[in-house]
């Protein structure tokens, strides 16, 4: 199946990046020539596999609930486009 | 000095007949000549690395130093490095100093290396062709119009044309290895959770891994060895016992070391798809192995061929969920005007992201989003299932997999730029190996009209020495991989 010019906006929407009309073609070619591409594993009976979302088999490790990682808010914030009093500025999101 | 091995330049380092200060100094004039021309490196900081470099001085003289104190190496650009700027690629970061060291750079620090630089890379590490930099293009040392592969393309075209003894990669879909092979390297992509992905910036969580990227099997031991290890701030770091990768290469051997090695060619290495100048190379080294004891096995992992399809699926989902956190709000780039919070999310992905990245990030979130997420993304983990369990049953009938690592030499800077999809398909015989989370490894095989063709070893799970092994009997009869590029010097 190919994409929409009208899929592509909504999930470039939900990916919070703006497709402009002037590229919105292009991206539209390129994204299904990948899906295209992605197809040929849709042909493929994996009835009874089991997905493989890593490559070992492995659960996660628990560890004790301490705190492990010191205070660095002051270098952190160091490297923020805008920070007041310690938080970190946004436009007002409630008015 | 630099011919060296790094080794060898320990002993150097060792006997007093270079120091750390004036190794370093050496390579950063290096860079300073000749980086130009190649833009490998995104940050060199003379003043920094000449500090690490008096530092271990000092240290050697105190009669604590290991085999890595005091040597300089490239960092590709990936690992976070603190108090150094670290971009990834991407105009996204291109102002992101970072507060904190990676793992692997914490081991080398640890170690005494000398960070000599910060190397150029595809933008998140999602390209073949280091073309997708947000600080342009890296040239490859053995033809400046051609490409050095990606995306570790700065890395490789550093070391290629000894601007660095050695440097670090990392690894998604064949990134250490393609691009050794495209510069005539010796590249060591290990398995998955060998190395900590602490504080290297993720592309895929389930498939990132970094590795050594230096001209022999010995150089990449040595620095395995350091990189290696178990880390708790990494969830799928493997808790093993520590190995020294080295301890098969020190082993005296008689003039078959390989008798009894069974390797396996699978056929869908060696049938359309590969252009004959590499096939040729490839099918004289693999004679050259027969020579050194070892056995051939026809073999077939018969869904390899589903492995692009199965990578295009689960590397754009997980990029999605990791480029995420990139929203213009506690670092990185944020757009200069914006009307609201969702304004200012959507103007700094847009305008700090590049192009491929946007375009992975689109389907990544496509695969994922409502109705669409067993058909695509629970398939695609169902087919890296398959995969994975062809190299189990390969593995029962050889010890390790020989072929290609990529398609062909490099190819010409621009050429494939216009469609994703054919600059995908250079990426044909590494990917299975990270859905699969093995360790593979690219070694200098021959060249093909004066540009190097690299030799691919697919090796079982934790075979890191074994395969270290096999490729270092390769080199201690042949030279391909201590050939230099001329044309830059």
């Amino acid at each position: 199946m190919s994409l929409t010019l009208e899929q592509v906006r909504r999930v470039a929407h939900l990916a919070r990046i703006e497709v402009s009309d002037a590229q919105a073609e292009t991206t539209l070619g390129h994204l299904n020539g990948i899906l295209t591409l992605i197809e040929e594993m849709q042909a493929v009976d994996t009835r009874g596999v089991e997905p493989m979302a890593h490559a070992q088999d492995l659960s996660q490790r628990l560890r004790s609930d301490v705190v492990t990682e010191g205070n660095r808010r002051e270098a952190f914030q160091a490297i923020a486009p805008e920070t007041e009093a310690g938080l970190y500025l946004v436009p007002k999101v409630i008015e | 000095m630099i011919s060296k091995s790094l080794k060898a330049l320990g002993q150097a380092l060792g006997t007093g007949e270079i120091s750390s200060v004036e190794l370093t100094r050496l390579y950063l004039d290096r860079i300073e000549r000749l980086n130009p021309q190649l833009n490998a490196f995104i940050t060199v900081d003379a003043e920094k690395s000449l500090a690490q470099a008096s530092a271990a001085d000092t240290q050697r003289a105190t009669g604590t130093a290991g085999p890595l104190t005091g040597i300089p190496l490239a960092q590709k650009d990936i690992f976070c490095t603190k108090g150094w700027l670290t971009t990834c690629g991407s105009k996204m970061l291109d102002n992101f100093v970072s507060p904190y060291d990676a793992k692997v750079i914490e081991n080398f620090n640890a170690a005494g290396a000398v960070i000599l630089g910060k190397t150029n890379l595809d933008e998140f590490a999602m390209g073949s062709s280091n073309e997708n930099s947000y600080f342009g293009p890296v040239h490859n040392p053995w033809d400046l119009e051609r490409v050095p592969g990606g995306s570790s393309g700065g890395s490789a075209a550093a070391v290629a044309a000894r601007l660095a003894p050695a440097a670090t990669g990392t690894d998604t879909g064949g990134s250490i290895r393609q691009p050794s092979a495209l510069c005539g390297l010796t590249g060591l992509k290990p398995t998955y959770g060998i190395v900590s992905r602490y504080g290297m910036i993720a592309y895929a969580s389930s498939l990132d891994q970094g590795g050594p990227m230096a001209h022999s099997a010995e150089d990449c031991a040595l620095l395995l060895n350091t990189m290696a290890g178990f880390d708790e701030r990494d969830s799928t770091s493997l808790d093993r016992p520590k190995e020294d990768y080295r301890r098969e290469l020190q082993v005296d051997a008689d003039a078959k070391p390989l008798a009894g090695l069974k390797i396996g060619l699978p056929k869908e290495f060696y049938g359309e798809g590969c252009a004959p100048e590499v096939m040729q190379r490839v099918e004289a080294a693999i004679a050259q192995y027969r020579l050194l004891g070892a056995e051939t096995v026809d073999i077939s992992l018969p869904n390899m061929k589903l492995s692009l399809a199965s990578y295009y699926v689960i590397a754009p989902a997980e990029a999605s969920s990791n480029l995420s956190r990139f929203d213009g709000v506690r670092y990185g780039y944020r757009a200069a005007d914006y009307s609201d919070l969702n304004d200012l999310y959507t103007r700094s992905r847009t305008q700090g992201f590049g192009e491929e990245v946007k375009r992975r990030i689109l389907i990544g979130t496509y695969v994922l989003s409502h109705g669409y997420y067993d058909a695509y993304y629970l398939q695609a983990q169902r087919v890296r299932r398959l995969i994975a369990n062809d190299f189990v049953a390969a593995f029962k009938q050889c010890d390790v997999i020989m072929g290609p690592t990529s398609p062909s030499t490099a190819f010409k800077i621009g050429e494939k730029t216009d469609d994703p999809v054919q600059m995908y398909l250079s990426d044909i015989y590494t990917l299975a190996v990270n859905l699969a989370g093995l360790p593979g490894m690219s070694i200098p095989c021959g060249f093909a009209e004066q540009l190097p063709v690299g030799l691919q070893l697919i090796g079982n799970y934790f075979a890191e020495a074994r395969l270290l092994n096999i490729a270092h009997r390769y080199q201690q009869v042949t030279d391909w991989h201590l050939q230099h590029p001329t044309g830059i010097d």
